[in-house]
C-alpha cells in the first residue's frame, strides 16, 4: 500500500479526541484494518469517512462496536438489495415492453 | 419562523420526565440517524430536529424557559429583559457540543436560535450526545439526482449544475447508467469546526424514450419482418442507436429468432470505443387479410405440404 495515503492513529486519536485503545478496539472487533510501519500504526486515509461514523454513531446513538458492526452489515445488505432490486427491474423492464 | 413543538418531537407528554425524555430521543435517534438512513433526503433535518428538541428539555433550565416562553417566543427577550433572574446569556462554559452533534454545524432552526440565542455557544454542555468543542468532523455528504435521456448518455458530453448555490461543470462520460451515482469531493456540507467539506454523490436518473431496451452495455429491440422475407429470405434495414444497418435475413427464420450485432450497444462507462451488443429479436408478421388470389395461393402450399 502506498504510505502516502496512510494517516497515524496518533493523529487520529489528538484530532477526534479518542484514546489509542478505540483503534485497538476497532481493529479486533475488524471495523478497520491498521498498517504497521516501524512501530507506528497507521489507518487508510480512505478509511476516516468510516471511522468518522462510527464516532457519530457511538456518541449520538450510544452504540456499541459491535452493535456498529450489525449495522455497517446491515446496510451493506441493503445496498446491495437495493443494487439488485434495481437490475431486476430494468431487466423487467424488457420483458414487459 | 414557527414555533416548535419539542415535546411532539420527542413524542412525549408535557409533563415527561428526564428518563423519558431520554428515551424517547434515544429511540428516535436511533430510527432517524442520517449515517443508517444514508439515502433518506430528510434524514438530517429529522434528526437534527430530533436533537434539538433533546438539547432543550433534556436541561432542566432550558426546559424551563422553554415551558414558559415557548408559544410566546417572539417576546422571550422582552420578558428576560424585564427582570427575569435567570440569565441565558451566550458563552457558556467551554466544550459545549459542536454542530448540536450533527453533521453540518450549528445548524439550529430559526425557532430554536430565537429562543436560546444562536446555537450551540448558549448551552453549557447540555447534550448527552455533545461532541468536544473544537473536534473537527468532515462536513455532511450531499446527494443530488440528475435526469437525463438515454440518447444524452450515448456520448460523453458536459453539463453545469447547480447544487446548493455552486455551479459546478461536469463532464458525464458516455454509458453512465441509470441509479449510478459519481462522486464529486468538496461539495457536501461545510466541516464541522474547521473539518473538510463533505463530498456530493450525483445520481442519475436515465429516462428512455427510445425503442431500444438496455441491459448493461447491451441494447435491445424488437424488428418486425414480414412472412415472405422470414420464408425466402431477404435483406432488410434496421434502426441501431447510431444509425441504420442492412441485415440478410436468411430463408427460413423463425419467429422470435435472435439476432447480434456485436459492438453495436451502448457505450462502456469509461471505456472509449468500447461498446456493448445490440440483440434483435424478429418478429414475424403474419398477413391478416388476404386477397381471394393470396388465399388461393396458400391453400395450394397447405396442400402441397400436406402430400
Amino acid at each position: 500500500m502506498n504510505t502516502e495515503s496512510l494517516v497515524p492513529v496518533t493523529v487520529l486519536c489528538t484530532h477526534y479526541r479518542v484514546e489509542m485503545s478505540f483503534f485497538s478496539n476497532l481493529e479486533e472487533i475488524g471495523l478497520v484494518e491498521l498498517e504497521s510501519i516501524e512501530e507506528t500504526q497507521y489507518i487508510p486515509s480512505g478509511k476516516i469517512g468510516e471511522v468518522e461514523k462510527i464516532i457519530r454513531m457511538q456518541q449520538d446513538l450510544n452504540l456499541n462496536l459491535e452493535a456498529i458492526d450489525v449495522v455497517f452489515n446491515l446496510l451493506d445488505k441493503v445496498n446491495g438489495l437495493q443494487n439488485e432490486l434495481h437490475s431486476v427491474r430494468q431487466r423487467l423492464r424488457i420483458y414487459e415492453s | 419562523m414557527e414555533y416548535i413543538d419539542y415535546y411532539k418531537v420527542l413524542g412525549v407528554k408535557k409533563d415527561a420526565t428526564e428518563a423519558e425524555i431520554k428515551k424517547a430521543y434515544r429511540k428516535l435517534a436511533r430510527k432517524h440517524h442520517p449515517d443508517i438512513n444514508p439515502d433518506a433526503k430528510d434524514a438530517e433535518k429529522k434528526f437534527q430536529q430530533i436533537n434539538e428538541a433533546n438539547q432543550v428539555l433534556s436541561d432542566p433550565e432550558n426546559r424551563k424557559k422553554y415551558d414558559k416562553y415557548g408559544k410566546d417566543w417572539k417576546h422571550a427577550e422582552e420578558f428576560e429583559k424585564a427582570g427575569q433572574q435567570r440569565q441565558y446569556s451566550s458563552g457558556g462554559p467551554a466544550g459545549g457540543f459542536g454542530g448540536g452533534g450533527n453533521f453540518s454545524g450549528g445548524d439550529f432552526s430559526d425557532f430554536f436560535e430565537s429562543m436560546f440565542g444562536g446555537g450551540a455557544s448558549s448551552f453549557g454542555g447540555a447534550s448527552s450526545g455533545s461532541r468536544g468543542g473544537s473536534r473537527q468532523f468532515k462536513g455532511q455528504d450531499f446527494q443530488a439526482e440528475m435526469r437525463l435521456e438515454l440518447r444524452e448518455v450515448y456520448e460523453t458530453h458536459k453539463r453545469t449544475i447547480t447544487v446548493n448555490g455552486k455551479t459546478i461543470r461536469l463532464t458525464i462520460p458516455a454509458g453512465v447508467a441509470d441509479g449510478q451515482a459519481i462522486k464529486i469531493p468538496g461539495y457536501g456540507g461545510e466541516g464541522a469546526n474547521g473539518g473538510p467539506k463533505g463530498d456530493l454523490f450525483l445520481t442519475f436518473t436515465i429516462d428512455n424514450r427510445t425503442s431500444f431496451q438496455r441491459d448493461g452495455d447491451n441494447l435491445y429491440a424488437t424488428v418486425d419482418i414480414d412472412l415472405y422475407k422470414a420464408v425466402l429470405g431477404g435483406e432488410i434495414t434496421v434502426d441501431t442507436f447510431d444509425g441504420k444497418v442492412k441485415l440478410k435475413v436468411p430463408s427460413g427464420t423463425q419467429n422470435s429468432t435472435k439476432v447480434k450485432l456485436k459492438g453495436k450497444g451502448f457505450p462502456v462507462y469509461k471505456k472509449e470505443g468500447s461498446f456493448g451488443d445490440l440483440y434483435l429479436t424478429y418478429q414475424v408478421l403474419i398477413p391478416s387479410e388476404l386477397t381471394e388470389k393470396q388465399k388461393e395461393l396458400f391453400t395450394e402450399l397447405a396442400n402441397l405440404s400436406a402430400s
